[in-house]
């Protein structure tokens, strides 16, 4: 919402500022936006009077100007094609700064001859117009004063209106709130009704029936007679100012009616008008060549004002263009409407038309204004294009929205937190519009028509204070308990725990988008399905993601692209598995590609595979609150891996029959669909089923049983098969005595020519935790045979020669 | 006898001091002290002696030893340390070598951003709360009093998920504000809850990304008022920001689920382009808010003249964008390494209000 300030002052007596009224306005609630002061920074810039032109000695294009400012007697030169004797203009003297240039101006000599100042042009003095020669003020322009006083120079105020105060969409609602709050007093209206000099030959016909309410009120005028030239300069001017295109003075006082009272109106020309007029339904298949150029094909969803003939406009948003009013027109029917809020915005969205009407409409017009709105567009009409005006025709009525808030002014200080006299109050409301009745803490308060957002008592706490002033409600610090409780859900706490935990392993934490291309998506869903969006962002952006892997590894591959090859990522967040509220599961995503490090003199650089994954898995399900020890490994697609790993470099870690992290190399299919290089090898946690610790009877840890005697470490290194797995060798070797075996550790894997073919050796360290004594020798002996009958039980291994 | 133990001592004495290296002093110590050493010998003479005589010579005898053994110990010691000398100056390293490459993980400032967040608003009793990203109609509009077909709903720029089998159509949640509602049906005032979140808008420019974080705050009782919203998140920007006066402004503004609606700035300078919080009497807008609108309590079966209290919500970009200096939105998403190690936080910076809350 734009406008000027001389605009404002048509409604507000007000000796305030700019800077005052944008202050005010702000603090009301109409944020300024902007304001284009075209009068700052011209303070020094002054009147003068030529007294004399002649000819420059030295060159043939400039002129040698006395010039006088009342005080003192000036000799400049100009170039101006213009500068002549008797001509009132805008001197600059040396010292001040030129807008055009941003330059301080000096006292110099042109040509061998001295100047003392500089005549001015529109453009030097960054004013929009003809810059062709300098500024011809009006004769009677006083010389020496500022030009800021003769100059029009209208400050322009942009506001940012909230979508509630369609009051504001006028100049005339703008003034009300400043004169509310103390800055001017608000100027009576002048919407006298213009008596009507003959019948409208022209009724008004409702044709919407049922749909009545769509648009309850039609009001119409025939005036006669007029002549529709161009506007008169301020009228343009202002029109010009906020932004509208001045077209023909019938035109141009609709367009002005929009913003002095955000009241939208629409003028036909009454010669191409065909019988009665008024609000319809569009029939199926209806066209309207609207204003803007463009052809509207309507649905019967949509008002249309109409003819007898046929469709005219499309009601409450955009005027058609043949019965539009041109320069030959010669008699206007004027039509001043109410539209239904929800049908203009649903109107307007289908057609896709944004227009000064339809923001009014939708938001809600003072449903009183269209009587007063049609007769001040009469006078407005009859002043500047002549003619007759018929007596009003009217189609349904306004409707009555007067309703009554109880309120008890208390609720100021409940709720607004701000103490505040009954009086201030009543008054405050009462200069806003309101009708105030009743006493105590029962008062009955009427909001006024334009005032459709006004529904509880709560809105009337708002009002008042938002008058009296939002930064005039104290700070008071919430009230809490003396020891704060903890913020955090256990569950969240692990969260938390988790994300600093994988930080600590030298991941990066990234945060991607919860979206997806679909193809990508469809490489990770496995038997989840397809959550696509309705109307995406972008068409790689279509879907919602069912893992955090392909986001992940497309940073990594977008890293590598940038020689950053190494990335070692993470990202805890949602995954979707439908498309209701609730399907969508936490999870924990680690991604590593390259190389574990840089090149380095220690030669601990190698590229990562799957048991980095794993590691990482493993941490986040420790930090998660796991059991690592319970714990199974299962390899590969057999083991239930999903198939973007790797099938023989993958595996799933289950509690019981629960896969709660699934890790491995990424399936080299997989990096090629996604186009990145590899190795990347990545693991997903699945925080959510982890069990969580039932709640503790207290804080105690169970007592620590720290033998006092020395543990004894035996090494076996057993022949296996090939495919028999490390885990299960050592869960073999960790059941063969649970009680002594405190420990075992895979210290060797070795595959060669010597143990034959399809075999290999892994070799243990088992540590023996004796409890009541000392192991003898033949304890001990014991414990071995233990380990190796339950190996070549479990794995078919026997003992290494 | 005294003049031959005399003798005796002269002579070892002289051979411990003349012996070059540890073997050879060992050669002295077994001459001296060992199984057949001389002193040893004269000791097993001991035996044969008449008692006064053994008495008085073996005292004599055991000086000597002693004599003979701290000598020996001293020249050891001697040699001990030499031979450390001499490893010591065998062994060196360059110790301006880069150690050994050990990654540094990092924290997203988002993640950084919200436990700051809970640790201030955790101190003021609010608990952490959170709710699904994929809304229905309800929690998201219609239940914040967003009116079918409003123009506001338009303003959220939602993306819809395909009309589902039930007929909703569901849609990405455009705040976190459905969680609200969620918390307000579910948990009896008095209620003070934050709730941080993923939130999705249609929208991809300098300024907006699709997705984004807020943290929406929500306190309901009989109690709360306007004074305490602006006390509240006057507390939380003070604390946040590091500046203990750090001045606020309230302005109105319109959000269809509060009523009176605010929204505040705080002060800054934008002075040669760059932006600093504090007073320096330039305005920043900072977070929305206002007192839960009646028609949201009544969605959520609380009596609006019973019941009442504050929402607030922020951009959780924007304030770590803000605080942290960040320049532009679009980079938290980016996942560069280069931007993650730079604007990253180190695994064990957690953020407390008692503790610290920046670095």
């Amino acid at each position: 919402m734009k406008f000027t300030l001389s605009w404002l002052k048509d409604h507000l007596d007000t000796s305030a500022t700019v800077d005052e009224i944008s202050a005010k306005l702000t603090a009301a609630g109409l944020e300024v936006e902007n304001v284009e002061n075209p009068g700052a920074g011209l303070e020094d810039f002054i009147v003068a009077h030529i007294a004399e032109a002649k000819q420059h000695p030295n060159a043939d294009r400039l002129r040698l100007c006395t010039v006088e400012t009342g005080t003192e007697t000036l000799q400049v030169v100009c170039g101006a094609p213009n500068a002549r004797a008797g001509l009132k203009v805008v001197l600059a003297r040396p010292g001040v700064t030129i807008p055009a240039t941003g330059d301080v101006l000096k006292k110099g000599s042109i040509r061998g001859v001295e100047s003392q100042g500089m005549l001015c042009s529109l453009g030097e003095l960054k004013l929009p117009g003809n810059s062709d020669g300098i500024i011809e003020l009006p004769t009677d322009a006083p010389v020496g004063v500022p030009v800021t006083q003769v100059l029009a120079l209208d400050p322009v105020i942009e506001i940012n209106l909230t979508p509630n105060r369609v009051d504001a969409l006028g100049v005339r609602g703008i003034a009300r709130d400043l004169a509310a709050a103390g800055l001017g007093k608000l100027k009576p209206m002048k919407d006298a009704a213009v008596p009507g000099t003959f019948d409208s030959p022209r009724k008004i016909k409702m044709r919407l029936s049922g749909d009545a309410k769509l648009c309850p009120q039609f009001v119409g005028r025939a005036i006669r007679g007029v002549k529709n030239a161009e506007s008169p300069t301020w009228l343009k001017d202002r029109l010009t100012a906020v932004g509208l295109r001045p077209v023909s003075a019938i035109v141009d006082i609709t367009q002005y009616l929009t913003i002095d009272l955000g009241r939208p109106l629409h003028a036909f020309d009454d010669a191409k008008l065909t019988g009665d007029v008024g609000p319809r339904l569009a029939v199926p298949g209806e066209t309207v060549a609207a204003l803007n150029g463009k052809t509207y094909a309507l649905d019967p969803t949509m008002v249309v004002i109409a003819d007898d003939g046929a469709a005219l406009g499309i009601g409450g948003i955009m005027g058609g263009e043949p019965s539009s009013v041109t320069e030959g027109t010669a008699s206007v029917f004027l039509e001043s409407a109410l539209f239904a809020p929800l049908t203009i915005a649903a109107t307007g969205r289908k057609l896709m038309i944004n227009s000064d009407a339809r923001y009014a409409f939708e938001r809600g017009v003072d449903p009183q204004s269209a009587v007063p709105g049609a007769e001040i567009a009469t006078r407005m009409i009859l002043e500047l294009c002549g003619g007759e005006a018929s007596h009003l025709v009217f189609g349904g009525e306004a409707p009555d929205t007067t309703r009554t808030i109880a309120f008890n002014p208390a609720r100021v200080k409940s709720l607004g937190g701000v103490a505040l006299p009954a009086g201030d109050i009543k008054s405050i409301l009462e200069r806003l519009g309101f009708a105030v009745a009743g006493s105590g803490d029962a008062w009955q308060v009427t909001p006024p028509s334009w005032r459709a957002d006004v529904e509880g008592w709560q809105d009337l706490v708002e009002e008042v204070l938002r008058i009296h002033g939002y930064d005039n409600i104290p700070p008071v610090p919430l009230p809490r308990a003396p020891m704060p409780k903890v913020a955090l859900s256990p569950q969240q706490r692990m969260l938390a725990f988790t994300r600093r935990s994988l930080a600590m392993r030298g991941l990066n934490e990234t945060t991607t988008w919860s979206f997806l291309p679909g193809k990508q998506a469809d490489l990770f869903r496995g038997d989840l399905p397809q959550v696509s969006l309705a109307n995406p962002i972008s068409a790689d952006l279509d879907v919602l993601r069912p893992s955090l892997i392909p986001n992940l590894a497309a940073a990594a591959g977008r890293n590598a692209a940038r020689g950053m090859a190494d990335c070692a990522l993470f990202e805890m967040g949602p995954r979707f598995e439908g498309t209701k509220p609730g399907q969508q599961v936490m999870i924990a995503a680690t991604l590593r590609s390259g190389s574990t490090s840089a090149r380095h003199w220690a030669g601990t650089r190698r590229l990562v595979d799957a048991l980095d994954a794993k590691a990482d898995a493993l941490a986040a399900l420790e930090a998660a609150g796991a059991a690592i020890s319970g714990l199974q490994a299962a390899a590969g697609p057999a083991g239930g891996t999903p198939g973007w790993y790797h099938p023989g470099r993958s595996g799933v870690l289950k509690l019981g029959n629960q896969v709660l992290a699934a890790f491995g190399e990424l399936h080299p299919g997989v990096l090629t669909a996604l186009d990145v290089k590899g190795p990347m090898v990545a693991c997903e946690v699945f925080l959510e089923r982890i069990p969580q610790p039932k709640k503790k009877a207290g804080t105690a840890r169970p007592l620590l049983k720290a033998s006092p005697f020395q543990p004894v470490e035996r090494d076996f290194a057993f022949v296996v098969d090939s495919g028999v797995t490390a885990e299960s060798l050592l869960r073999a070797v960790r059941g063969a005595e649970r009680d002594l075996i405190s420990d075992v550790g895979l210290f060797d894997v070795y595959e060669g020519p010597h143990l034959g073919e399809g075999k290999k050796s892994l070799a243990v360290a088992v540590t023996l935790q004796p409890k009541d004594a000392t192991l003898t020798d033949e304890q001990i002996e014991g414990v071995s045979k233990k380990i190796v009958a339950a190996v070549e039980k479990a794995c078919g291994g026997r003992l290494r020669a | 006898m005294t003049d031959n133990i005399d003798q005796l001592r002269a002579e070892l004495l002289a051979a411990v001091t003349g012996a070059s290296d540890a073997p050879a002093l060992e050669e002295v110590r077994v001459t001296a002290l060992g199984k057949k050493g001389r002193i040893t010998g004269l000791m097993k003479d001991l035996g044969a002696m008449a008692p006064e005589q053994r008495k008085a010579f073996g005292q004599q005898l055991n000086v000597l030893k002693d004599e003979i053994a701290a000598a020996l110990d001293v020249r050891k010691r001697h040699f001990d340390s030499a031979a450390l000398d001499a490893r010591l100056a065998s062994e060196s390293m360059d110790v301006t070598l880069p150690v050994r490459p050990e990654a540094r993980g990092t924290l997203h400032p988002i993640s950084q951003t919200m436990d700051e967040v809970a640790a201030i608003f955790g101190q003021m009793g609010f608990e952490v709360a959170d709710g699904p990203d994929i809304e229905d109609d309800f929690h998201n509009f219609t239940a914040l009093n967003f009116p079918p077909g409003h123009p506001a709903r338009e303003m959220h720029d939602t993306f819809f998920l395909p009309q589902a089998e039930d007929g909703q159509r569901y849609l990405l949640r455009t705040h976190t504000s459905p969680v609200q509602i969620r918390t307000m049906m579910t948990q009896k005032p008095p209620i003070r809850v934050i709730i941080p979140g993923r939130t999705y808008r249609c929208d991809y420019d300098m300024t907006h990304t699709p997705m984004f974080h807020q943290v929406e705050l929500l306190v309901i009782d009989t109690e709360t008022n306007m004074s305490h919203l602006r006390g509240c998140l006057q507390e939380f920007v003070r604390t946040y920001f590091g500046v203990d006066d750090l001045t606020t402004r309230f302005r109105p503004s319109f959000f269809p689920f509060t009523e009176p609606s605010a929204e505040m700035d705080i002060g800054c300078s934008r002075k040669n382009g760059e932006l600093k919080i504090g007073n320096y009497g330039d305005w920043l807008e900072i977070l929305g808010c206002g007192m839960v609108h009646p028609n949201v309590l009544k969605a959520c079966g609380l009596d609006p003249e019973v019941y009442q209290g504050f929402a607030a919500g922020m951009g959780i970009e924007r304030i770590a964008m803000l605080k942290y200096g960040i320049p532009d939105l679009r980079t938290f998403f980016e996942s560069d390494l280069r931007w993650l190690r730079h604007y990253g936080f180190a695994a064990l910076d957690i953020p407390s209000v008692t503790g610290g809350l920046t670095r």
